[in-house]
C-alpha cells in the first residue's frame, strides 16, 4: 500500500534554516545539511527546502546548497522560493533537486507550470498554494502570504492540475504557526477536487493532528517545520503512533 | 567503473551521487566505447518517453544499449524505455522486455508518488530484501507484468516494479532515492 508521507520543511535564509511564525517572526534553527541528514536518519519520507529570501544574490548560495544536499541525502527533496522561469528550474534540477515548488510566479504566469512540466516532467512541478479563509471563502495569497489575489483556492487547485502540476502543497495561513491542527476543511476540499497528490501544511502541533489530516482528507503527505526542528514531535515517535492508529506509514 | 548513460532525461546526477555514497566510481557518458567497456551500466531517466526515445535514436544510443553485454540497470523511465512500446507519446521503445507500458487509469491519484512496498520480490537485485520493504516511486505510466517481472507492486493494479532479462535489469522505482533499502538494491546490482 502507498504510504502517507511525513515531510519536514526547512525554511532557508542565507544558507541557514529558519521558521516563520505566522509568516512574520523568524527564529534560527540551524544548519540545513545537518538538519536534513538528521531527518533522513529519523525516517522523514521527503524533504522540502524553501528559500524565503530568494534575492538574486542569494540564488547562487541556494544552488550551491542544493548541490551539497543532493550529495548527502538519499531521499527525494523539493526546492522552492523565488523560482520565476524554466531557467531557474534547470539550475536547481541540475544541482540535484528532485522537484521544484513554485507559488507567486505560477499565479502571475500560470503557463510557467506547463513550461516546466513539458521540459522536466509533471512529477517535478509542485505548486504551493498559500490560502486564507477570509470573508467566508478560501482565497489564494502570494508573496509569502502578504498579497491577496482574486483566486478561489479550489478553482485554482483544479487549474493547476490542468496546467500540468504533479503535486500541490497546500498551506493554510489561518493555521500556520498556531499548532492547533491542519486545516481539515480546505485540505479535504482541495484533495477531493483534484487527482494529483496534495500535501497538507500549516498548523501541526500534535501527533493526533497528523492522524486527523490523513483520516479526514485525501492528503497523501503532511508537512511541518517547527514541531520537528525543535524536537517537539520526534519523527520516529510520530510514525510509530500513526502505525498504531492503522495509518499506512513507512 | 560504472557508466551512467547521458541523455535528455534529467536528474542523472542523483544516480551518480548515490554511487559516490557507496564508494563507487562512475562516469556520465554518451560515448559508445565507454558504455560498452564499463563493468556496469546504469540507464536512468526522469522525463517523457517519446522525446527520450527520439534522442536515443538520434545519438544511436539505442543500438549501443542493445549491444551491452555487462549488467545494465534501467531506472524509472529507463525501465519503461526497455519495454516494447509505451502509450506515452505512442512510442516504440527498445524491446528488451516484451511488455507494454500503459498509463494508470484515473481511479486513484496519479502520479503514483511516494513510498510503496511489494507483493512479490525475486532475483538478484532483491537479495536480503522483503516484500514489506518500501521504495520510492514517482510515475504515471507502468509496465505490465510478464515472465520477466521480478518484483510486483500493487497501486491501482499490480504492475512490474522490477524486471530482468539476461544482463538487463530494471526498476520502476528510484533506488537512488530509496534510503537504506535503495542502497541495498544498488549494492546488489554492483555486486553482480
Amino acid at each position: 500500500m502507498l504510504k502517507k508521507r511525513i515531510i519536514p520543511c526547512l525554511d532557508i535564509k542565507d544558507g541557514r534554516t529558519v521558521k516563520g511564525i505566522n509568516f512574520v517572526a523568524i527564529r534560527d534553527a540551524g544548519d540545513p545539511i545537518e538538519l536534513a541528514k538528521n531527518y533522513v536518519k529519523q525516517g522523514a519520507d521527503e524533504l522540502v527546502f524553501l528559500d524565503i529570501t530568494a534575492t538574486v544574490e542569494n540564488r547562487k548560495t541556494l544552488v550551491n546548497l542544493v548541490n551539497e544536499i543532493a550529495k548527502e541525502i538519499n531521499i527525494p527533496f523539493t526546492v522552492g522560493g523565488g523560482i520565476n522561469s524554466v531557467d531557474d528550474v534547470e539550475k536547481l534540477i541540475i544541482a540535484g533537486a528532485d522537484k521544484v515548488s513554485i507559488n507567486s510566479s505560477a499565479v502571475k504566469r500560470p503557463e510557467l507550470i506547463t513550461e516546466i512540466a513539458n521540459q522536466f516532467g509533471s512529477q517535478c512541478v509542485v505548486v504551493a498554494i498559500d490560502t486564507k479563509f477570509e470573508n467566508n471563502e478560501w482565497k489564494v495569497f502570494t508573496h509569502g502570504g502578504r498579497t491577496i489575489t482574486s483566486l478561489k483556492t479550489v478553482e485554482w487547485a483544479k487549474q493547476i492540475e490542468q496546467l500540468g502540476a504533479g503535486e500541490i502543497l497546500l498551506t493554510s495561513m489561518n493555521n500556520d504557526g498556531t499548532k492547533a491542527g491542519f486545516a481539515i476543511d480546505i485540505t479535504n476540499k482541495v484533495s477531493s477536487a483534484v487527482n494529483i497528490p496534495v500535501i497538507a501544511s500549516g498548523g501541526a502541533g500534535s501527533k493526533d493532528h497528523f492522524k486527523r489530516v490523513f483520516e479526514m482528507t485525501k492528503a497523501t503527505g503532511a508537512l511541518a517545520a517547527s514541531v520537528f526542528h525543535y524536537g517537539e514531535i520526534p519523527i520516529p515517535e510520530l510514525k510509530n503512533y500513526l502505525k498504531e492508529q492503522k495509518i499506512a506509514i513507512r | 567503473m560504472i557508466a551512467i548513460i547521458k541523455y535528455n532525461a534529467g536528474n542523472i546526477s542523483s544516480v551518480q551521487n548515490a554511487l559516490t555514497r557507496l564508494g563507487c566510481q562512475s562516469i556520465i557518458t554518451d560515448e559508445p566505447k565507454e558504455i560498452l567497456t564499463a563493468d556496469k551500466v546504469i540507464f536512468p531517466g526522469v522525463g517523457e518517453a517519446s522525446s527520450a526515445m527520439k534522442y536515443l535514436i538520434e545519438k544511436k544510443l539505442d543500438k549501443t544499449i542493445l549491444a551491452i553485454k555487462n549488467p545494465m540497470l534501467g531506472i524509472c523511465l529507463g525501465q519503461q524505455l526497455m519495454c516494447e512500446f509505451s502509450e506515452e507519446g505512442n512510442t516504440k521503445c527498445l524491446g528488451i522486455y516484451n511488455t507494454l507500458v500503459k498509463k494508470f487509469p484515473n481511479t486513484d491519484i496519479v502520479p503514483h508518488m511516494g513510498w510503496n512496498s511489494f507483493t512479490k520480490v525475486d532475483g538478484t537485485l532483491f537479495k536480503n530484501l522483503k516484500t514489506i520493504d518500501n521504495v520510492y516511486f514517482v510515475h504515471s505510466y507502468y509496465a505490465e507484468i510478464n515472465e520477466q517481472t521480478t518484483a510486483v507492486c500493487d497501486y491501482i493494479q499490480p504492475f512490474s516494479a522490477a524486471m530482468q532479462k539476461d544482463n538487463f535489469y530494471a526498476t520502476q522505482f528510484h533506488p537512488e532515492k530509496s534510503a537504506d533499502i535503495g542502497e541495498q538494491i544498488l549494492k546488489n546490482f554492483i555486486e553482480i
